[in-house]
């Protein structure tokens, strides 16, 4: 297998979704099934290769980088610019590699898991058509070599995103919460797209090399270090977006009312993802005080939501904003510098995260049929206090889900394991160095309230005892289309495929692929070199292990004290906190916060402005009109009164004249000569005066 | 240099031209042949298209033009008006000088493409069907002039000639405030016209040249003429760099195009205007005729005054900066959808503004391309509200919903043209935007991190109106509303192939333009006299 021939498997794998997409599209209503086998089949073989790919890359070139550029505009030598030419292109590196498996891996599995759960939806082929187009663009990300494409496919996964969020848009509810998600991305993108203008203005070029390769050669954006670190946050404005973090958090719990599987493929997976991609693909441009910025960003985050899933009982918003803290976890990491740990939580998430959600749409599908069955159409199916005792009734369901939760809430033995070990071992070396000790101290607070509300669930949902018996009884288990995405996710949540050792990452072949990449901004402002931050990392794994174990063990140990023996009664604790648990519930109140000042504020704000244009500025322009109207009238009559007047007057009196001077007109000579010698006498003495 | 003739008459006169032909022929067709009417008008612009097509083809893309003579392809310069003495003027001596360079050429093809699409898109006129297409003609060949014209005064006479026709097809066939609007849109636009043609004297009195089969100097109106400083008359009214006259000069020819922009705060005749215009009218409004300000500031106000343009080029920025913010601001509050488009037009020609206030390469290049780009994409704007407004004769975003689901084909035409219209990549308005914004960035740097935030309102209001109107559930009232039909699917489906091909293979069209923005930049800053200091 050669370096092109990858490249163009990997350009096939980006383009099987697309083509997907375009047949689905214009012909999805008249294939049989609704061409839903069109959309597994082109995912199935972009899965096939993508695997191919990452196993070649892996094993045959496992230090290149596999780079293919083209140049999509040319504008040829520029005034005050030089040569001007935005090229796109892709690249495989280990991490794209990575990246391709599980994007196709998670979109293979939805697309499986839909068959049966979108069964009889109205818009069938149409979700499907979606689903290609997601998967198109969220690959697009993944192999970008610029920032330019990039940017595009950034745009367009929040198109494929808004479409699917929307997908039921008959309801209120989902429209809303389609647009808030686009726009609410817009904003983290209007950052994103300030840091390209910094890029290119500065660099000339967009592609990831060579803007690393000017920063590395001193080349500060307009000469200063600021503008060095304003650009790296800027450019993380974008994942702050899209990875739904704080303040722009707010939008991906509205997002659920998406269809689940799309939850799993985009909310939960792969496209909240993207924004820690970024930051990878970011990391060597960032400096340390951008690096610091994130690993805040993420720790408030990772805190902010967490506090919100615990006090929630709807099984996909706690599901939602348990995906909103982990990627905070995820961005923390990669701002503290745990680099690899950063992105192999992106990777073991995808996969247990991808799990719970499509578990929790196998429970909704199943409490949705029940209550369907009983026609009660009052009982909410995605509330947890709903459910109970579900394990006996859903067996498949129930285990894979356990194995879902432990491997979330950080068990040895599972993949959640070594990556949030990993993140923990790095924030403790970052407080170390750095003194930011709270940044640790958050990230175990988080592991164990993650630990706790995650074990709220599986009791409240699938333990103790229904709720309703003839509701209970008309609960069955999915079909295998359903299970076996499920099973496959769960076997993916085993340490194994990560690392051989079920203790530590660090000696497994993931690690080893996906190393922290060399930063390239001048040694004065760069975080702590890899080595130092390693070593630290190193002596801080034991003590993060123990750590991360006792927090864990605790908030299992207490959600079932709570919820299982209930020796702890929840609701008296809420209502004895009562603030604070309304607080949590109504998520920090940021809604209603950027409802009344961001919402409420612009809309004022066009109000008062579209006043101002139809009242003031059109109120003058037709003022003008009017005055120039009442000239027109005024002067018309001046016209006639005045300068009408006048000439009349003077006929009128040139006619006076006349009447007068007529009676001198005697016709008599004698007369004449009188006034000739009277004429000449005064005219005589007039000239002698002079 | 490409020469294209036929009858020993050259291709910009036929193009030019064409349409006055086929309004003769419209005018002798006997009364209530409606259907001759309409087809005669399509045939005349189709073949309209043709030219433009072969104009495409034929042109060559690495003459800069703007400033020199034989920069311009497809010459034709015949003189026109010759009078000896004429009072106090003298000689006066004006030319029939049409050609085109990259700023032009992108308009032309525009002007012709809209125009097709505006006939097709009027075949529902009822009322007065001979008087309506001739008007239409008669208005596509005053906008082609003007993008064509190298004259100053055959450009204004162009430029007045398209007055008319308009007054009366807003007047006549408009809405229920037809006669205010279209009085409006005249008056508005004279009042513009009359500063132009001051600027225009006072630079006819200024500029001498030597009438090569005399040897006697002479004034004229030549635009090339104007735009060499050797040839200003020591000593009168324009003459030198950088003083007062001129940059009141400037003033007035910018004031006479800003007005056609809209800019700030001369726009208020554009919802008016919009509101009351018939479907087809609107889109040659925002296709064709915005765009003749922003092409009068390229060809004539910069090059003619490099020294004014450069010591205006930031209050120049600034406006566009309001324009983008404060047209996307007003248009989140309309209730009417067609004004919601007239203000999204506003807001996106400041995009165009602040691109060419640059004065770069990458701006000037967007500016150009983001006019073509709004012209396509409005042009299906206005189109789709055409086609609910002769279904439901209402236009208020808040009486739909949920045509999603019973408009299946015209909600995925819609989808293109709204995501198109807020920016979205891989559609053409993509390009041009991020061309505009980068471009202007490295002019104005804070300036244009504040423009951009027009992004997230562009994309507020739009979506908000989509969910407004196509989501949700449909009210009863509509029940009986039909899908679009296939003559509206003719024009919308090629103007969005149009906006996905420019969206994904932008080159054919940027390769137009892409010289003489090159060419005009260059021009205006080095004969400026003075830097362009960028904040």
């Amino acid at each position: 297998m050669t370096q092109t021939l990858l490249l163009e498997l990997s350009v096939a794998v980006l383009f099987l979704p697309l083509v997907s997409f375009l047949i689905l599209i214009f012909f999805g209503k008249k294939l049989p099934r609704q061409g839903d086998f069109v959309g597994l089949a082109f995912l199935g073989v972009s899965l096939a290769l993508s695997v191919a790919i990452l196993y070649a890359k892996i094993s045959f070139f496992h230090e290149e980088l596999l780079n293919y550029t083209f140049t999509w505009i040319d504008l040829g030598n520029v005034a005050l610019f030089g040569s001007m030419k935005f090229d796109l292109g892709v690249m495989i590196d280990n991490l794209t590699a990575v990246m391709l498996v599980v994007v196709t891996l998670i979109s293979f599995l939805v697309h499986l898991f839909s068959t049966k759960y979108m069964a009889g939806d109205i818009r069938y082929s149409r979700y499907y058509a979606y689903l290609g187009i997601f998967s198109f663009s969220m690959l697009g990300i993944v192999i970008a070599n610029n920032f330019l494409s990039m940017y595009i496919f950034w745009e367009l996964v929040g198109l494929s995103s808004y479409l699917l969020i929307g997908h039921w848009y008959e309801k209120k509810s989902a429209s809303d919460a389609s647009k808030k998600a686009f726009v609410t991305n817009r904003v983290g993108d209007f950052g994103f797209f300030i840091g390209i203008m910094i890029l290119w203005a500065n660099y000339h070029t967009l592609t990831y090399e060579g803007v690393y390769g000017a920063i590395a050669g001193g080349l500060m954006p307009f000469q200063s270090s600021w503008w060095m670190t304003a650009a790296g946050i800027l450019i993380f404005c974008g994942a702050v977006g899209k990875s739904a973090q704080f303040p722009l958090h707010v939008w991906l719990p509205d997002a659920m009312e998406g269809p689940t599987p799309v939850s799993a493929l985009i909310h939960a997976a792969t496209m909240v993802a993207a924004g820690v991609y970024l930051i990878a693909r970011t990391f060597p441009m960032l400096t340390a005080d951008a690096l610091m910025v994130i690993a805040y960003v993420g720790a408030i985050t990772a805190f902010i939501s967490a506090t919100i899933a615990i006090a929630q009982n709807d099984i996909k918003k706690v599901l939602a904003y348990s995906t909103v803290s982990q990627l905070g976890y995820m961005v923390m990491g990669l701002g503290v510098g745990a680099f690899s740990a950063g992105t192999m939580h992106l990777v073991t998430h995808a996969a247990f995260k991808a799990g719970l959600f499509l578990g929790s749409g196998s429970v909704i599908h199943a409490m949705h049929n029940a209550l369907h069955h009983m026609h009660d159409h009052h009982t909410d199916a995605q509330d947890i206090r709903n459910m109970g005792g579900l394990r006996k009734k859903m067996p498949f369901t129930f285990w894979t889900f356990v194995i879902f939760t432990i491997a979330i809430s950080g068990v040895p033995l599972t993949s959640g394991f070594l990556s949030k070990d990993a993140i923990l071992a790095g924030t403790i070396a970052y407080g170390q160095l750095t003194g930011h000790m709270l940044i640790p101290i958050i990230g175990f607070l988080v592991a164990g309230l993650t630990a706790f509300y995650m074990f709220r669930i599986v009791i409240l949902a699938f333990m103790g005892e229904h709720k309703d018996e003839k509701r209970f009884e008309h609960v069955h288990e999915s079909p295998l289309a359903m299970t076996l995405p499920l099973m496959l996710l769960a076997v993916l949540s085993f340490f194994a495929f990560y690392s051989l050792n079920p203790f530590t990452a660090a000696g497994g072949w993931f690690f080893h692929a996906i190393e922290r990449p060399e930063t390239v901004v001048p040694a004065v402002m760069a975080a702590t070199s890899t080595e130092v931050f390693e070593e630290a990392e190193h002596h801080a794994h034991m003590t993060a292990m123990i750590l991360s174990l006792i927090v864990a063990g605790l908030g299992i140990l207490i959600a079932f004290t709570t919820y299982y023996w209930k020796k702890i009664n929840a609701d008296a604790i809420a209502a004895k906190l009562a603030p604070l648990h309304l607080f949590l519930l109504n998520k920090w109140y940021f809604d209603e916060l950027y409802e009344a000042v961001a919402v409420n504020g612009t809309k004022g704000l066009a109000r008062v402005l579209a006043w101002f244009d139809s009242k003031v500025i059109d109120g003058i322009v037709n003022a003008a009109g009017s005055i120039t109207k009442i000239g027109a009238i005024v002067s018309g009559k001046f016209d006639s009164i005045v300068v009408d007047g006048f000439v009349n007057l003077t006929a009128t009196v040139a006619g006076g004249f006349g009447l007068v001077l007529r009676k001198v007109q005697t016709g008599r000579v004698q007369s004449y000569i009188v006034f000739a010698i009277l004429g000449i006498v005064v005219l005589f003495f007039v000239y002698r005066a002079v | 240099m490409m020469e294209l003739k036929f009858l020993n008459v050259g291709i910009l006169t036929w193009i030019t031209f064409l349409p006055v032909l086929g309004m003769i022929a419209v005018l002798c067709l006997p009364k209530n042949s409606k259907s001759a009417t309409r087809w005669t008008s399509l045939g005349v612009t189709a073949l309209q298209m043709v030219l433009a097509v072969v104009i495409f083809q034929h042109f060559n893309r690495g003459v800069g033009g703007i400033n020199t003579f034989e920069g311009m392809q497809f010459k034709e310069l015949v003189p026109w008006i010759d009078v000896q003495s004429v009072g106090i003027l003298g000689r006066v001596k004006i030319d029939y000088f049409l050609g085109i360079d990259g700023i032009s050429v992108a308009m032309v093809l525009l002007t012709a493409l809209i125009s097709f699409v505006a006939v097709i898109a009027s075949w529902n006129i009822e009322k007065s069907v001979k008087g309506f297409f001739a008007l239409l003609l008669l208005l596509d060949t005053g906008m082609m002039g003007v993008f064509v014209s190298l004259d100053f005064f055959l450009f204004y006479i162009f430029w007045e000639v398209m007055l008319l026709p308009m007054y009366f097809l807003i007047g006549v066939w408009g809405g229920p405030r037809r006669e205010y609007a279209a009085i409006k849109f005249f008056i508005y636009t004279l009042f513009g016209s009359v500063l132009m043609l001051l600027a225009m004297l006072a630079l006819y009195f200024s500029v001498t040249v030597i009438d090569p089969s005399t040897g006697m100097k002479m004034h004229t109106f030549n635009m090339l003429a104007m735009m060499n400083p050797a040839n200003f008359d020591p000593g009168s009214l324009l003459a030198g760099l950088g003083t007062s006259m001129r940059y009141y000069a400037y003033v007035a020819l910018f004031i006479g195009f800003a007005i056609k922009v809209p800019i700030f705060p001369f726009h208020t005749w554009l919802p008016d205007a919009h509101v009351e215009a018939p479907t087809a009218i609107s889109v040659i409004l925002a296709g064709v005729l915005l765009k003749m300000g922003t092409y009068g500031l390229m060809r004539i106000a910069f090059p003619i005054f490099p020294d004014a343009a450069i010591y205006f080029a930031y209050p120049l920025a600034f406006v566009g900066f309001i324009n983008i913010i404060y047209g996307a601001l007003c248009a989140m509050a309309q209730k009417d959808f067609k004004k919601l488009i007239a203000y999204s037009s506003v807001s996106h020609m400041g995009i165009v503004i602040l691109g060419m206030a640059a004065f770069n390469s990458q701006g000037m290049v967007g500016a150009i391309f983001q006019m073509f780009n709004h012209g396509t994409i409005t042009a299906m704007l206005f189109l789709i509200v055409g086609v609910i407004y002769d279904r439901a004769h209402t236009r208020g975003l808040d009486d739909f919903g949920g045509l999603m689901n019973k408009m299946p084909k015209y909600s995925a035409v819609m989808v293109i043209a709204f995501f198109a219209a807020l920016g979205l990549p891989g559609l053409s308005g993509f390009i041009s935007e991020a061309f505009a914004f980068l471009g202007a960035f490295q002019t104005y740097r804070y300036l244009t991190i504040a423009s951009a935030f027009g992004i997230v309102l562009t994309a507020g209001y739009m979506l908000w109106t989509l969910q407004r109107v196509f989501l949700g559930t449909l009210p009863e009232k509509w029940e009986g509303l039909t899908d679009i039909n296939a003559r509206e699917l003719s024009v919308l489906v090629p103007l969005a192939v149009i906006v996905i091909f420019l969206g994904i293979y932008p080159m054919p069209v940027i390769d137009l333009m892409n010289t003489s923005a090159n060419a005009l930049v260059d021009f205006v800053r080095s004969g400026a006299g003075m830097t362009l200091v960028g904040r």
